[in-house]
């Protein structure tokens, strides 16, 4: 562990990765008790101010404060993408270390069943549920989740096998263990760094999603505030207004940057074929 | 033969490009339109778009509206009223034939007029053929309508797209390939694409000579792409632009010329009268009264936009303003809940179409309950099929919103059934009041009345009228600047030199 903080020292792009990370959950934290203007108020009479003129980051097309709905925005983009991640490495997790303890026919089942899935973008699978259930936080989280349970299934099932071979798992499996203990006294605690890293990097991908969903009108329902939204509203005010387009792109641009620099940061540093 | 086809095209294509512009007057115009029409015939579904692309371009009615609004005369080149208003003798233009050489006459007037108003019939304008009683072709020339009561709007319904005249053996196929009297034949419609057009060299009106060879419609639906393709030269005019917003780009380009003319196009947010609260007239009126129409124009349309009190707009004869019937005042309106049994609000589904106009109100009008303790959310549904299924067929709703481009259409809010399920007699009895007289005077005091019963009744959120934002190239002419009836009349268009 010890080790593991002080290479964290030595690499400034995972710093860099993890200050934007805080960064951005502090901000959407601090999002759900203050923001400069509530986010959902209009002063039409104040619409499309540029940044500084009227308030920090200007108003959009309904007056709204810009810097109060990105805030709000970071909340909800973040909150979704959390969720749907947190669906998939559950769901992923549990299918691939089943796979990996039983392997026969049901590795061929999931496995199949992950290039299905893979085959159906998350955004055209999102359009499909929107089509049967309604548009909205929950479709979105179900479709960008199911488009992550592939991801978390190969790479456990993967890893997972690996450990099974090792000189440990054998001893285990001599002393008569049951094939559930060692999974999740061996296996799991074997192959949660892989998994974390994956967590990260996926996060960013969802936030990458939820934003395409929501710019298509499949993500959160007004009046609540989202990113892909604010970049959808702000495309005809382009030439008048162009901060509405800039800001929640430079917002998404950014918080992918971070969780991506994170998760790049943190295999280097976890992997444990590194730790010598 | 695709192949061959495409090789052509892209012959032609190269030859314009090495041709020098200025060679000859050009003779062909692209016309833009936001929404693909379902099908082109105007006489079998509602649309407006059907009528855009067909009307007095490909199809013709007995009477028509110009561009001021006012009837004239076409296929019928004159009419005669008895004096109890209840027999109309029309006398039929000569020598007009159809696209596919048949020959216009009474025969063919009677077969159209009876497929509008038969009993399997699904003109989307029917009850305004319900007071026809029979209809007789004593010759080739002269056709005679019977009515059961004097219909004092028959003449001006005539000139409808609805009202167009159709030939018996090509009437089933008009949805996909019209052939009509105009003066411009269908040459095909790619669809997702364009509809393209031909001039018809056999019109029969030779006192109104068309000037364009070919004629194309053009949908594209996201208002940056209409901006980039006006810009571009691909079309050169976009008569109903989609956003507001971007008119101010247009204005420094001496290429291209704006006209903000008037529309019909009401902006109204129906409610379901006849499911609560809706049911209760205070609730509607609080909801009327929790809205701004200035800011809602403001925010919504960047200004462009004209409020109203009724269903009923400025341009139309008889117009009353009445947006001071109700107007804004929260507390009151918060009062009024109160009243009605609502102290701490209520909540309810708005569905709203997707095009920005319905998206933006909604938001503001979201915005405007939520100061009076009401939460309204938001559902997209898709426009036409899934609106047309859901909320004007099935009148599955709480609260929509939509642009009525009909003109003097108020009395939709007498159909039954219609989606609004308003039901008020005496608003009946107004407007049956209107068809049986025939004195202007007497039917511009009784839209009057019908006006106020429904600025008092609010059986739906009157807003705004939306102007028409036409954007087309500064050497296009004749193109209708106003839009008293949603059409693109393209007789009179030409090129300037």
């Amino acid at each position: 562990m010890r080790a593991s903080i002080k290479r964290a020292g030595r690499r400034p792009l995972f710093l860099i990765g993890l200050v934007i990370t805080l960064l951005l959950v502090g901000v959407a934290v601090l999002s759900l008790v203050w923001t400069p203007f509530p986010p959902a108020k209009m002063n039409i009479i104040h619409k499309l101010k540029p940044p500084l003129s009227f308030g920090l980051l200007g108003t959009d097309h309904f007056g709204r404060d810009v810097a109060s709905l990105l805030m709000a925005g970071a909340w909800n983009s973040l909150s979704t993408s959390f969720l749907a991640v947190a669906l998939g490495a559950s769901v992923g997790t549990l299918a691939g270390v089943v796979t990996a303890m039983r392997r026969g026919w049901l590795e061929l089942v999931v496995m199949r069943g992950c290039d299905i899935i893979f085959a159906v973008p998350p955004i055209l699978s999102a359009m499909m549920l929107a089509a049967f259930i309604g548009g909205g936080r929950f479709t979105a989280i179900i479709a960008i989740g199911v488009f992550m349970v592939p991801v978390f299934a190969r790479l456990t099932v993967s890893a997972a096998l690996q450990v099974w071979t090792r000189d440990y798992v054998t001893a285990a499996i001599g002393i008569g263990q049951s094939k559930l203990r060692i999974t999740w006294n061996h296996v799991l605690p074997n192959i949660s760094s892989q998994i974390i890293v994956q967590v990260t990097i996926q996060l960013g991908l969802a936030i990458l999603t939820e934003a395409g969903l929501s710019f298509l009108g499949l993500g959160l329902a007004p009046p609540a505030p989202s990113w892909g939204r604010m970049l959808a509203e702000a495309q005809t005010f382009l030439g008048q207004a162009p901060w509405l387009a800039l800001l929640p792109g430079l917002a998404i641009a950014l918080a992918v940057l971070g969780l991506n620099m994170l998760g790049d940061g943190l295999r280097d540093i976890l992997d444990p074929r590194d730790q010598g | 033969m695709r192949r061959a086809l495409l090789a052509l095209t892209v012959s032609t294509a190269a030859l314009g490009a090495v041709l020098p512009a200025q060679a000859a007057p050009k003779t062909s115009v692209t016309i833009g339109m936001a929404v693909e029409p379902t099908g082109l015939d105007p006489t079998v579904a509602a649309p407006v778009a059907i009528g855009q692309v067909t009307w007095q371009n490909v199809f013709e009615g007995l009477t028509t509206v110009d561009k001021a609004g006012k009837v004239q005369p076409q296929l019928a080149t004159r009419w005669e009223i008895s004096p109890d208003g209840k027999t109309y003798t029309f006398t039929l233009a000569e020598g007009v034939t159809f696209h596919n050489g048949v020959a216009f006459d009474s025969s063919v007037a009677k077969f159209a007029i009876d497929r509008a108003r038969g009993a399997d019939s699904v003109n989307p304008q029917k009850r305004y053929f319900a007071a026809i009683e029979s209809v007789e072709t004593p010759d080739p020339a002269t056709l005679v309508l019977k009515l059961s009561r004097p219909a004092g709007s028959l003449l001006y319904w005539l000139g409808w797209p609805a009202s167009v005249m159709v030939e018996p053996k090509t009437a089933a196929d008009n949805k996909t390939t019209p052939v009509g009297t105009g003066p411009f034949k269908f040459v095909s419609w790619a669809k997702g694409s364009k509809v393209e057009l031909a001039k018809n060299p056999d019109y029969w009106n030779k006192s109104a000579p068309v000037k364009l060879d070919t004629a194309s419609f053009r949908f594209i639906a996201d208002a940056q792409a209409q901006a980039a393709a006006l810009k571009a030269g691909d079309v050169d005019a976009f008569p109903e632009f989609g956003a507001p917003e971007l008119i101010a780009s247009f204005e420094g380009d001496k290429k291209i010329a704006t006209v903000i003319g008037n529309t019909e196009l009401k902006v109204v947010a129906g409610m379901n009268n006849a499911r609560k609260p809706f049911s209760d007239k205070r609730v509607r009126q609080a909801l009327m009264m929790a809205v701004d129409r200035a800011t809602v124009v403001d925010g919504a349309w960047s200004g462009f936009g004209t409020p109203i009190g009724s269903h009923y707009t400025p341009n139309d004869r008889g117009y009353k303003d009445l947006t001071g019937v109700h107007p804004y005042d929260a507390e009151k309106a918060k009062a009024l809940l109160s009243e009605a049994g609502f102290p701490s609000g209520f909540s309810f589904t708005m569905k709203a179409p997707q095009m920005a106009y319905a998206q933006r109100t909604s938001q503001i009008l979201q915005a405007m309950f939520a100061e009076i303790g009401v939460t309204m959310t938001i559902e997209t549904t898709e426009f036409p099929a899934k609106w047309v299924a859901d909320v004007l067929k099935a009148a599955d709703y709480d609260m929509t919103i939509v642009a009525h481009a009909e003109p003097m259409d108020i009395d939709i809010f007498a159909r039954d059934p219609y989606y609004f399920n308003y039901k008020n007699a005496a608003f009946n009895a107004v407007l049956a009041k209107v068809e049986a007289t025939a004195d202007l005077a007497e039917q511009d005091k009784l839209y009057g009345e019908a006006q106020a019963m429904l600025a008092e009744d609010v059986p739906a959120l009157f807003l705004f009228v939306m102007p028409k934002l036409g954007v087309w190239d500064a050497k296009l002419k004749g193109l209708w600047e106003n839009e008293p009836i949603p059409s693109n009349v393209l007789s009179e268009v030409f090129w300037q030199e």
